[in-house]
């Protein structure tokens, strides 16, 4: 398999503040890949670096073999970028935005408007080609941006948070696009706050915060790995349960008013908590990505 | 510090961009360059020239009127340009994020900034063109010299895009733009030999004016209109391709420091 993404020891700072510190990692062609964290981790300085946005202040970025810093034109010109903020072009209408994007890529003409049409068929975005921009709802605004961001038939597509702000309908045709994407051996990453979005897609994540990867690996992997096979969460744990859950060395964590049980495959010690302590509050749940999500990151809020 | 690989033809994709928005508009902006002129003759050959006499100007006597009507050409070139490469640029820039956009494509900032400069000077020689045709049919002018007032009035667009795009470099807020209009804009539209005859200054504020832009750009456009002019144009030609190449570079610094960090 050959690697489209090549980064070593990538670092950025932003005057003496390291927001990312000697990340390393590689993705393979065809790889849906996910950048996790919480806010302040260094995913958007990542993401920047990758498509060129922002110089790295040490380390090597490499995508498709070629060094970013040398190659930065024929790179950018084999990528698609769907970025944070709206970036649609206000004085442009729906198709406009669509086909002078494609010039920006040089794109003749007579391509240009067959990949508009292609893209605004493919995202049912037909029937607003001629509306302007502001009169999209969000979801369709950011459909657009994801047409957009595929108007050069890029090898690598670049999402940051995607779905944010988009309502559960917009987000799961979204996802849906995605997904088909995604079976035609487009290599993907993409940076998102919804951990069933990233278990979703996501072949293989890292998640990092501090500017730094603490874990990497498919999401089943770091669940097995980090949440055990189910959690029980209960509610007001009184002090003997806490001392059993204790002398039974089952993994928790101790949120004061909430007890969460990582509750591994043998389930002996568990059956019997559950006897004993556990009458009507008790939620039995399987692990998820964000029980990992949470364990790693801890649970303070940032910003 | 300038990178020459940053710079391709390229940037005609983003002058194009700011053409196909202009075309949705362009018959709103046509009105201004045909009749700002018609209104400045107006008031002043109408209603001034009873006030005021002849004006001796590179030795020749003029009406007053036709004194001033080619340097509203070389103020309408700085108007444009200025405003396009200010408060256009900075809307495309910080609200409308279009740069950021672009920046996710082959374009370079550099591509972007450059595009941005001759894209006013485009508009600049667009509105020249119109009140070219509007003063020439009022006699202001001489044919064939007067048509070379068009490529004059696109290189000084360049001179007034470049500097305005250095004030988006380094202004904080849209609001701010005030400042330079007031304390440069303004001033220099009204002392830079447009309206009077920079020898009817007093004489510490000759040299003052003669290093405006818009004074050369005025001279020049009096030196096509009617062949005569107080300094020669090889030596505004001159100043102004040197003010014209130096906020370019201090233009590309400021954005490069104000857009990637």
């Amino acid at each position: 398999m050959d690697t489209i993404i090549e980064i070593q020891n990538l670092t950025k700072q932003f005057d003496g503040f390291t927001a990312v510190n000697e990340i390393s990692f590689s993705v393979e062609r065809g790889v849906f890949f996910g950048l996790l964290g919480p806010n302040g981790a260094g995913k958007t300085t990542t993401i920047r670096m990758l498509y060129g946005f922002i110089p790295p202040t040490r380390g090597t970025l490499r995508i498709f073999g070629m060094d970013m810093k040398v190659d930065f034109r024929r790179i950018k010109a084999r990528i698609g970028v769907c970025q944070q903020d709206n970036t649609l072009d206000p004085d442009l209408t729906v198709e406009q935005n669509l086909r002078v994007f494609a010039g920006y890529f040089s794109m003749p003409r007579k391509e240009a408007d067959e990949r508009s049409r292609e893209l605004l068929d493919f995202f049912a975005l037909d029937h607003k080609k001629d509306a302007k921009v502001m009169e999209l709802s969000g979801g369709m605004a950011r459909r657009l941006i994801l047409a957009r961001s595929l108007i050069n038939r890029p090898e690598l597509l670049i999402l940051d948070e995607p779905t944010t702000g988009l309502d559960p309908q917009s987000r799961h045709q979204v996802w849906e696009k995605l997904e088909e994407l995604k079976e035609t051996g487009l290599t993907v990453i993409i940076t998102t706050h919804y951990m069933e979005e990233a278990s979703r897609l996501c072949d293989r994540l890292v998640i990092v915060d501090h500017g730094k990867i603490l874990v990497d690996g498919s999401p089943r992997n770091l669940i097995d790995r980090y949440a055990g096979n189910s959690i029980i969460e209960i509610e007001g744990p009184d002090r003997a349960l806490i001392d059993y859950v204790k002398g039974q060395n089952i993994e928790h964590d101790d949120l004061g008013r909430r007890l969460i049980l990582y509750v591994p495959e043998n389930k002996d010690p568990v059956d019997r908590l559950r006897d004993r302590f556990c009458s009507e509050k008790c939620i039995y749940r399987n692990s998820t990505l964000e029980d990992v999500f949470l364990r790693l990151t801890g649970r303070e809020l940032r910003e | 510090m300038i990178d020459p690989n940053a710079f391709s033809w390229r940037f005609l994709r983003v002058w194009r961009r700011n053409l196909v928005v202009y075309q949705k508009i362009w018959k709103v902006n046509f009105l201004t360059p045909l009749f700002e002129p018609l209104f400045y003759i107006l008031a002043f050959g109408v209603g001034f020239s009873g006030l005021i006499g002849n004006v001796n100007y590179g030795g020749l006597d003029l009406s007053y009127t036709a004194f001033i009507a080619p340097a509203l050409i070389a103020t309408a070139v700085m108007w444009n340009s200025f405003f396009e490469t200010t408060y256009g640029s900075f809307v495309r820039m910080y609200y409308q994020k279009t740069f950021d956009g672009m920046l996710a494509t082959p374009l370079t900032l550099e591509e972007i900034i450059v595009a941005e400069i001759v894209w006013s000077a485009t508009k600049s020689a667009g509105a020249a063109t119109i009140m070219l045709a509007v003063l020439g049919l009022f006699g202001f002018v001489q044919f064939p010299a007067g048509l070379l007032l068009i490529p004059m009035a696109f290189f000084g667009g360049l001179a007034f895009g470049a500097i305005g795009m250095y004030f988006t470099g380094i202004t904080p807020t849209i609001d701010m733009f005030n400042l330079p209009i007031f304390l440069f804009v303004t001033p220099m539209f009204l002392f830079s030999g447009t309206f009077f005859p920079v020898s009817n200054l007093p004489g510490w504020a000759q040299p003052v004016a003669l290093v405006m832009p818009l004074y050369h750009l005025a001279e020049l456009s009096r030196f096509f209109s009617i062949g005569t002019c107080e300094t020669a144009p090889v030596i505004s030609i001159g100043y102004l391709t040197v003010f014209l190449l130096f906020f370019t570079l201090l233009a590309l610094r400021a954005m490069r420091k104000r857009l990637i960090q």
